[in-house]
C-alpha cells in the first residue's frame, strides 16, 4: 500500500511540473508579460523597473525557474485590481466554491445513481426510456442556458428563489441544481452501463438463487460492485465541475473562485488568473490522486499493482 | 439505438451502405439527421434561408414578443431583440459561426491527436511516455478555464478561437487513437505489411489508420457536440466572436436582460444549441452501435 501511494505520488510530480509550465507560458502567449502583469497605463519607466525587479529581462529558462519556485510557495504576485496577494484572494474565495461544489455533488449523486440503477433494472421499459431521454438532454443543454432558464422561471416569473448571491440555502438551490444537471446525466449513464454489466455476473445470479430479496441484490450486491467505475468517472468529472463553477458562479453572482477568475480575465488582472488556473489544476490532480487510491482500496483485486 | 431493429447486411451490400442504413434505422437518428441538415443549410447559406436581414436594426420594433402572443407581429415569428433585429434571422446566421468554429476546432484537434496517438501507439517506448505525459498535463487543467484564459490573452478572433479550441481537444483524440493502435498493431495484416517491407509511415497511414477510422469518426461526432458547447459558453461569457456577428451563446447573454419583455430572445437560441448538440450525440450513439454491434448489449 505504501509503495503504491508513493509510486502514485511520484507520477503526479511531472503533471504538477507541467501545470507550472503551462501557467508560466500563459502570461507569455502574447509576447511581453508586462502588458498583462502591469496596468495598461503604466509608464515606460515603471515597465523597465518591473522587468528588472521580476527578472523578465533574463533568459526564459531562468524566468521559468524563478516562477516555479515562487509558484510552489504560492507567490503569484499582487492583484492589479485588489492590490492584495493573488493567491490570498483565491484562497479567500475557495470556501464558497467548495460549498457550491459539495452541494452539486450531493444533488448529482443522490439523483444520478438511483436513476442509473432504475434505468438498468427496468431496461427497455418506460422508466428506462424516460431516464435515457433525460440523460441525453442533460448532456445537450448548456449549463449557462439552464442557469438563465432557472433564473427566468424560478426567480423572475415564480419568485420562489433569489436570482443570485450567497448567504442562506435558498441562494444555493439554483446554482447547485444548474451545475448538477450535466453531472446527473453522466453519473446516471455510467451507473446504468455498469449495472447492466454487473447484473449479468454469476454472484448476482447466486444471490438470487439463494433467495436474497431483489432490492438487496440490486442495491447492495450489484451497486456496490458497479460503484467502482462510477467513482472513477466522478473523479474525472471534477474538471467538468471546476469548469462549470466558472460559468455558474458568474451567472448567479456566487462569490467563489470561478467568478473571481472571470472578473480577473475581464479586468486583465493576470496574477489572479494565473493563481486560479494553478489552484484549479492542482485540485484536479489531487482529486484524481485520491480517486485512484480509493479505487485501489475499494477493489482488492487491483492489489496496488 | 436499442429501440430499432438492427438491419441485417446482405451479401451484395457494401459495408459503408450497411453502416449508413443501420445508423439511420431509428426515428431519433432520422430526426437528428434532419436537424443537422437544417443547421448545415443555415450555416452555408444563411442569407438565402433567413426571412430578413439579421443585422438590420429598427428601434421601433425592439423587443417584440413571439408572433403567437398578443403584442407579437406575424412577420417576426420569434420576436425581436433589444435593437429590433429579427430573432429567427439571427439564429439562422448564428448557426454559421457555431458550426464553423466547432467543426474546424475538431479538425485541428483530430489532426494533432491522430498524429500524436499514432506515434505513441506505434513507436511505444520514450515517444509513448512523452506523449502520455503531455496528455496528462493538459488534461489536468479544467478545459474551459484554460481556454478562457488563453482566449483572453490572445484575443477572441475566429482564427484564435479555432486554434485555441482545437489545441484544447487533441489529448482526448490522441488517447482514443493510441488505444486503438495498440489493439491493431500486432494483427496479421500489420505484420504482413511489415514482412513485405512497407515503411513505418506506410504502415501507419495505409494499414493502421484505415482500420481505426471508425473509432475516430464516432469520437469526432461527440467532439463536435462538445466544441459547440464550448463555443457557446465562450460567446456567452463575451469571449467568442464579437458583436454584431450573431452567435447563439452571445444571443442568450444579451437576451437574458430582456426576458420580461421578450422571453424568446434568450430561450430560442438555447433551444437551437441543445437541439444541435442532441442531434450530434444521438447520431454519434447510432454510428457507434452500427460500427460496433457488440456495444449494443450495454446501451
Amino acid at each position: 500500500m505504501a509503495s503504491y501511494i508513493l509510486r502514485r505520488l511520484l507520477l503526479t510530480l511531472p503533471v504538477l511540473a507541467g501545470i507550472v509550465l503551462i501557467t508560466f507560458l500563459l502570461a507569455r502567449l502574447s509576447g511581453d508579460p508586462t502588458d498583462l502583469l502591469l496596468p495598461p497605463n503604466a509608464t515606460d519607466e515603471a515597465r523597465e523597473a518591473f522587468r528588472s525587479v521580476n527578472g523578465l529581462d533574463r533568459p526564459l529558462w531562468e524566468q521559468f525557474v524563478t516562477f516555479a519556485i515562487k509558484a510552489v510557495t504560492g507567490d503569484f504576485g499582487t492583484s492589479l485590481r485588489f492590490e492584495q496577494p493573488a493567491m490570498q484572494l483565491v484562497l479567500d474565495r475557495l470556501p464558497a466554491t467548495a460549498e457550491l461544489a459539495a452541494a452539486t455533488m450531493v444533488i448529482a449523486l443522490s439523483i444520478g445513481i438511483p436513476a442509473g440503477v432504475i434505468a438498468a433494472t427496468q431496461r427497455g421499459h418506460m422508466a428506462d426510456g424516460l431516464i435515457r431521454a433525460i440523460m441525453l438532454l442533460g448532456q445537450a443543454v448548456p449549463s449557462f442556458f439552464l442557469g438563465v432558464l432557472g433564473i427566468i422561471v424560478f426567480a423572475t416569473w415564480l419568485r420562489w428563489l433569489p436570482t443570485g448571491g450567497r448567504g442562506d440555502w435558498s441562494q444555493l438551490v439554483l446554482p447547485a441544481t444548474t451545475l448538477a444537471f450535466n453531472l446527473v446525466a453522466l453519473i446516471a449513464r455510467v451507473t446504468r452501463s455498469c449495472m447492466l454489466d454487473v447484473l449479468k455476473q454469476d454472484y448476482v445470479r447466486t444471490a438470487r438463487a439463494k433467495g436474497v430479496w431483489e432490492s438487496r441484490v440490486i442495491w447492495l450486491h450489484a451497486l456496490r460492485n458497479a460503484f467502482i467505475p462510477v467513482l472513477t468517472v466522478i473523479g474525472l468529472q471534477v474538471g467538468l465541475l471546476l469548469g462549470g463553477v466558472v460559468v455558474t458562479e458568474t451567472i448567479f453572482s456566487w462569490p467563489g473562485v470561478g467568478r473571481l477568475a472571470i472578473q480577473a480575465i475581464y479586468a486583465r488582472d493576470f496574477p489572479v488568473v494565473q493563481a486560479v488556473v494553478f489552484v484549479f489544476a492542482v485540485i484536479f490532480v489531487l482529486v484524481n490522486l485520491v480517486v485512484d487510491l480509493l479505487y485501489a482500496l475499494l477493489d482488492p483485486r487491483i492489489g496496488y499493482r | 439505438m436499442s429501440d430499432a431493429t438492427v438491419p441485417v447486411q446482405d451479401a451484395t451490400e457494401s459495408r459503408t451502405r450497411h453502416v449508413l442504413r443501420t445508423t439511420f434505422a431509428s426515428w431519433p437518428a432520422k430526426l437528428s439527421l434532419v436537424v443537422l441538415t437544417l443547421a448545415l443549410a443555415c450555416a452555408i447559406a444563411p442569407s438565402l434561408i433567413a426571412p430578413r436581414d439579421a443585422f438590420l436594426q429598427d428601434l421601433s420594433l425592439r423587443l417584440l414578443p413571439p408572433a403567437w402572443e398578443p403584442r407579437g407581429q406575424a412577420l417576426y415569428w420569434l420576436g425581436t431583440d433589444q435593437l429590433g433585429r429579427d430573432t429567427v434571422a439571427r439564429i439562422i446566421h448564428g448557426a454559421r459561426i457555431t458550426l464553423l468554429v466547432s467543426v474546424l476546432a475538431v479538425v485541428v484537434s483530430a489532426v494533432i491527436g491522430i498524429a500524436a496517438g499514432l506515434a505513441a501507439g506505434f513507436y511505444r517506448g520514450l515517444t509513448d511516455a512523452i506523449i502520455l505525459r503531455l496528455i496528462d498535463m493538459q488534461l489536468a487543467f479544467p478545459l474551459i478555464l484554460l481556454v478562457i484564459a488563453v482566449v483572453a490573452v490572445v484575443g477572441p478572433s475566429l482564427t484564435n478561437l479555432v486554434i485555441v479550441m482545437g489545441l484544447s481537444g487533441w489529448p482526448r483524440f490522441a488517447r482514443i487513437v493510441r488505444g486503438s493502435v495498440l489493439t491493431v498493431r500486432h494483427l496479421e495484416f500489420v505484420d504482413a505489411a511489415r514482412a513485405i517491407g512497407a515503411s513505418q509511415f506506410r504502415m501507419m497511414a495505409h494499414h493502421i489508420l484505415p482500420n481505426i477510422m471508425s473509432a475516430i469518426i464516432v469520437y469526432a461526432s461527440f467532439e463536435v457536440a462538445r466544441m459547440i458547447l464550448l463555443e457557446a459558453t465562450l460567446s456567452f461569457l463575451g469571449l467568442g466572436v464579437q458583436p454584431p456577428t450573431p452567435t447563439w451563446g452571445g444571443m442568450i447573454s444579451e437576451g437574458r436582460r430582456y426576458v420580461n419583455q421578450s422571453w424568446t430572445v434568450a430561450i430560442a437560441p438555447g433551444i437551437a444549441i441543445a437541439a444541435v448538440i442532441l442531434a450530434f450525440n444521438i447520431l454519434g450513439d447510432a454510428l457507434r452501435d452500427a460500427l460496433d454491434p457488440q456495444l449494443e448489449d450495454r446501451t
